[in-house]
C-alpha cells in the first residue's frame, strides 16, 4: 500500500511539476512496463496496441479530444466519459497513474520511421518474399513454430512488429524464447519454449509437437538464438512497411 | 540409469501428437491410451479399455502429480488426453494444456468472459471436445471457442447467444463429422433452450434447435399463454451420438419458473426430455419427456449413455438414464420407446407409468402452505454426474443419493416472468432437508441391470455424492464422493479396493489414459486435479 501510494506520489509530483513529460520521467522504467502491461490488458481491446484506433484520439502521440493533465486522465480511466463508450474501470488510482506514465512515455518514444504501408501488398509479401507463414500462424493457416499472429495487431505496437522484423533478437517476449535440450542419445530437440522449472522443460519443438523432457534425462540443455531472421537485408523500406501494415490489420476472428 | 533411459524413451515417445479425425473419436475405444471426448467414447459409457489397473494390485495405487487450479469455482471438467497431452479446463473459461506423466503446464489459453455472463449455479465448465488440432469450448458468456491444442491460440470465437439474455454454455461440446454442438444453459432464469451445430473449421451456425417449440410448430401448445417464450428448458450437459442412426441425443433441463407451474399449463414440451436430433439439420425426429409440466425442478440434463444389450432375450439398442427425478429408464434410442422405467430411490411424486411410459403424477405432490414432502430431494436422486456402463459386466453404475427429500413451503405469490429476469421460484418457496427416521441422505454407488433396472450390488458413502464413476476393462471403478475421498471399487462386487483422501470435494467424473504404457487415472477434486498409477518397476 505504502509503495503504490508512493508511485501515484511520484507521478502526480510530476503533474504539479509542469506536466506529462515530467511525470513520466518521474516514473520508474518498471512502472511504466507495468502501465503498459495493464493498457494492454485494459485499454488496448477499445484503444488498440498503439492506443490510435479511437478517431480522433491518439493516446500513444498524447493527443485527446482536448488537452488533459495527468489527473484529468487518471480520472478518465476509473471514472470513463459519462455519455460515451468509455466505461469506468477498476483499477486502482496508482495503476491508472501507471497507465498514465506510460502513455506519456509512449508519446516520447521513437516512432515508426518507415513509409506508410499497404497491408494488401504487407499480405502478398507475408506469403511470398518474406515466407513468414514458413513460422507464422495466421488465423489456421501456417506454422505453430513461431507466435501466433492471428491477433498481433491487437497486442503489438507499429514501433515493435517494425523491430522484430529488422533487429529481431533485440526483444523477444518470453513467451517466444527458443530452447535447445539435448538428450542422452545425443539427439538435439529445438524449440519454442512452452515452460521450465528446476527438473522439467516443456517445448512446441520444430514438428511442432508438445514435448516435456526431464531435465535429469538431458545431456544439455539452454536457451537458442530465436530463429526469426532479420529481414533488413531482405525488404527494403516499403515492403517493410506494408508488412507492418498488415499485420497491424491482424484482430483476430469473431463471428457475430 | 537404466530406469531414467526407459522413462526418457517413454517420455520422448507420448510427444508424437497426431491430428485427431472424427474417425478416431468415433473409434476411441480402439485407442485406450487416449480420453477423446467427455465421457471417453460417444456413447458416453465412461468406460476404458485399459486393465494395467486390476481389483488385485489397485491397493497399490500411487500420486504421480497434482495440478493445481488459480480458481475458487467447482471444478466439474473432465480432462481429455491426446497422445501424452491431457487438455482441461479451469473455472470458468480457461484452457490449460498439461504433460500427461508430470502434470507440468504447456499452455494456457485464458478467456475473459463478458462482464454481463451469469450463471444459476455456478460460473462452472465440464470440459472441452477435439477434431482435427483444434479443441472446443463453450463458456460462461455463451460463445464457442476454437483454440489450437498445439499453440493455446484462438482460432475463432463464435457468439452462440446472448449473456446479456443469461444465455450461458457449461457442458463439453460434441463433436459429430464436421460439426460441433452445443446447448445453452440458463434456464431459471428466463431463456428459451437451444442446441445449435457450427462449422468445426470456421464456426459459421450450421442448424439450430429450439427446445421449445416455437409458434406453429408441434409441441408449442403445450405451454399455456406466451410462457413458451421463456420457459426454461436448458442444455447443460454433454449429449451422444450414434452414428447408425446419425443421432445426436440431449438432455434438457425443468421447465422455468421451477416449482410455479400456474403460468405455464401443460407437459412443457420438450422440457425435462430427452431429445434425438439429426445431427446434419437439426431436425427432431423423436423425444421423450421425463417429468411432464414438471414442479419439482427435475430437470433431465444427465448425460445420455447408449449401450448395446440383451433385452428381454433380444439383442436391443437402447439409452439408459438415471434421471433426478428418482427413476431410471431404458428407452430404445432408435424410436425413443419408452421399454422399462423404474424408481431406483424414493420417489412419492408418481406412482407408475401409462403403457407410453407417461408417469403417473400423485395429486398434491407441490409446494402447499402446510409444507409437503418431495421425494427425492431437490437436488435429485442424481444430478448431473456422469455414470458408467461397463460392457464387460454389462451393467449400469451410477453415484446417486439415497433417503433424501425436500419439505416444499409454498411461499409468496410467483414473481414476474420474462426474458432476462431470474425467474426460478427457489426464493418463492421454504425448501427443507428432510431426515427420515433420524437418518440423513447418504450416497451410494449402484450397480444396476440394465435389462432389469435391478441393483447387484451397492458401495455406501456417509455423505452425499456429485461425483462421476468410470470403469474398466479390468472390471475396477473409480469414483468419489463430498467427503474428499477418491477410491476403487471391484466393479463386480463392490467391495473397497484402495481410496486417497483428496482434502476438496469431488465434483466431476473420473477418467483413465496411459501414457507409455502405464495407466493414469485422474479425478478433479477442490480446486485441483489429481493423477494416480501404479509404481514403477525398478
Amino acid at each position: 500500500m505504502q509503495s503504490s501510494s508512493a508511485v501515484f506520489v511520484l507521478v502526480a509530483a510530476g503533474l504539479l511539476a509542469g506536466g506529462g513529460a515530467l511525470s513520466a520521467q518521474h516514473a520508474t522504467a518498471f512502472d511504466i512496463e507495468d502501465g503498459g502491461r495493464a493498457f494492454r490488458n485494459t485499454c488496448a481491446n477499445c484503444h488498440g496496441p498503439d492506443g490510435d484506433q479511437v478517431a480522433g484520439i491518439d493516446l500513444g502521440r498524447g493527443r485527446f479530444r482536448r488537452t488533459l493533465t495527468d489527473q484529468e486522465l487518471v480520472s478518465i480511466i476509473r471514472n470513463g466519459i459519462p455519455n460515451t463508450p468509455m466505461p469506468a474501470n477498476n483499477v486502482s488510482e496508482a495503476q491508472a497513474a501507471k497507465i498514465v506514465a506510460y502513455l506519456r512515455s509512449l508519446a516520447e518514444s521513437r516512432r515508426s520511421v518507415a513509409a506508410a504501408g499497404n497491408a494488401t501488398r504487407g499480405k502478398s509479401i507475408f506469403d511470398g518474399k518474406g515466407a513468414c507463414a514458413t513460422c507464422h500462424r495466421v488465423n489456421g493457416n501456417g506454422s505453430r513454430l513461431g507466435p501466433d499472429l492471428s491477433r498481433i495487431g491487437q497486442v503489438r505496437r507499429t514501433i515493435e512488429l517494425e523491430q522484430s522484423l529488422i533487429e529481431p533478437a533485440a526483444e523477444v517476449l518470453p513467451a517466444n524464447r527458443s530452447y535447445r535440450v539435448t538428450t542422452r542419445e545425443g539427439a538435439t530437440v529445438t524449440g519454442r519454449l512452452l515452460n521450465h522449472d528446476t527438473f522439467t522443460v516443456q517445448l512446441l519443438d520444430s514438428k511442432e509437437q508438445l514435448r516435456s523432457f526431464l531435465k535429469a534425462d538431458l545431456m544439455d540443455f539452454g536457451f537458442a538464438p530465436t530463429p526469426m531472421p532479420s529481414y533488413k537485408g531482405t525488404l527494403d523500406a516499403q515492403e517493410t512497411a506494408d508488412v507492418v501494415s498488415y499485420l497491424v490489420s491482424l484482430k483476430g476472428s469473431t463471428n457475430p | 540409469m537404466m530406469t531414467r533411459t526407459c522413462l526418457l524413451v517413454l517420455i520422448a515417445a507420448v510427444s508424437l501428437q497426431a491430428q485427431v479425425t472424427f474417425d478416431r473419436v468415433l473409434g476411441a475405444d480402439r485407442e485406450p491410451q487416449n480420453w477423446l471426448s467427455y465421457s471417453g467414447t460417444l456413447f458416453n459409457q465412461r468406460f476404458s479399455p485399459l486393465t494395467q489397473i486390476t481389483p488385485a494390485n489397485a491397493k497399490n495405487l500411487q500420486l504421480q502429480w497434482v495440478w493445481q487450479t488459480r480458481s475458487l469455482e467447482k471444478f466439474e471438467a473432465t480432462a481429455l488426453v491426446v497422445d501424452g497431452v491431457l487438455y482441461t479446463v479451469q473455472a470458468p473459461n480457461d484452457v490449460v494444456a498439461l504433460d500427461a506423466v508430470t502434470g507440468r503446464v504447456f499452455w494456457t489459453y485464458s478467456h475473459q468472459p463478458a462482464p454481463d455472463a451469469r450463471t444459476c449455479c455456478g460460473r462452472v465448465n465440464r470440459g472441452l471436445a477435439i477434431l482435427g488440432d483444434t479443441l472446443y469450448m463453450g463458456t460462461i458468456d455463451a460463445h464457442l471457442l476454437a483454440i489450437d491444442a498445439r499453440s493455446g491460440s484462438l482460432i475463432w470465437d463464435t457468439a452462440v447467444a446472448s449473456s446479456a439474455q443469461r444465455y450461458s454454455i457449461t457442458h463439453s461440446p460434441l463433436v459429430v463429422k464436421d460439426k460441433v454442438i452445443v446447448g445453452t444453459a440458463g434456464g431459471d432464469m428466463g431463456i428459451r433452450g437451444i442446441v445449435a451445430a457450427f462449422d468445426a473449421k470456421t464456426g459459421k451456425e450450421v442448424w439450430r434447435f429450439h427446445t421449445i417449440p416455437g409458434p406453429g410448430e408441434p409441441g408449442n401448445d403445450s405451454w399455456s399463454g406466451n410462457s413458451w417464450m421463456t420457459g426454461g428448458a436448458g442444455v447443460w450437459n454433454a449429449g451422444a451420438y450414434d452414428p447408425e442412426t446419425n443421432l445426436t441425443f440431449w438432455g434438457t433441463g425443468n421447465p422455468a419458473p421451477d416449482w410455479d407451474g400456474r403460468n405455464r399449463l401443460g407437459d412443457n414440451l420438450y422440457s425435462d426430455s430427452v431429445v434425438a436430433l439429426d445431427a446434419d439439420t437439426g431436425k427432431l425426429k423423436w423425444h421423450y419427456q421425463f417429468t411432464p409440466h414438471d414442479e419439482l425442478d427435475y430437470d433431465s440434463t444427465q448425460v445420455p449413455v447408449l449401450a448395446d444389450i440383451t433385452f428381454r432375450g433380444q439383442p436391443r439398442k437402447v439409452m439408459l438414464w438415471a434421471n433426478r427425478n428418482g427413476l431410471m429408464y431404458v428407452l430404445d434410442r432408435k424410436t425413443g420407446e419408452f421399454l422399462l422405467g423404474k424408481p431406483y430411490v424414493k420417489v412419492n411424486w408418481m406412482d407408475g407409468f401409462d403403457h407410453k411410459g407417461r408417469p403417473k403424477r400423485v395429486p398434491g405432490k407441490i409446494p402447499t402452505p402446510e409444507g409437503t414432502l418431495i421425494q427425492p430431494h431437490v437436488h435429485g436422486a442424481t444430478n448431473w454426474a456422469p455414470p458408467s456402463f461397463s460392457p464387460k459386466t454389462g451393467w449400469f453404475y451410477v453415484a446417486h443419493w439415497e433417503n433424501s427429500g425436500t419439505i416444499v413451503t409454498e411461499g409468496l405469490s410467483p414473481r414476474p416472468v420474462g426474458v432476462n429476469t431470474r425467474q426460478t421460484t427457489m426464493g418463492q418457496v421454504n425448501l427443507q432437508q428432510f431426515y427420515n427416521n433420524d437418518e440423513e441422505a447418504y450416497g451410494v454407488v449402484r450397480a444396476y441391470d440394465p435389462s432389469t433396472l435391478e441393483p447387484k450390488w451397492e458401495y455406501r458413502m456417509n455423505d452425499i455424492t456429485w461425483g462421476g464413476v468410470l470403469t474398466t476393462a479390468s472390471d475396477v471403478l473409480f469414483s468419489g464422493g463430498k467427503e474428499g475421498y477418491f477410491f476403487a471399487l471391484d466393479a463386480r462386487t463392490g467391495e473397497l479396493l484402495w481410496k486417497a483422501s483428496v482434502g476438496g470435494q469431488v465434483n466431476a467424473g473420473p477418467m483413465s489414459y496411459s501414457v507409455g504404457g502405464r495407466q493414469y487415472v485422474t479425478i478433479a477434486a477442490g480446486s485441483a486435479l489429481f493423477a494416480y498409477a501404479l509404481p514403477q518397476a525398478q
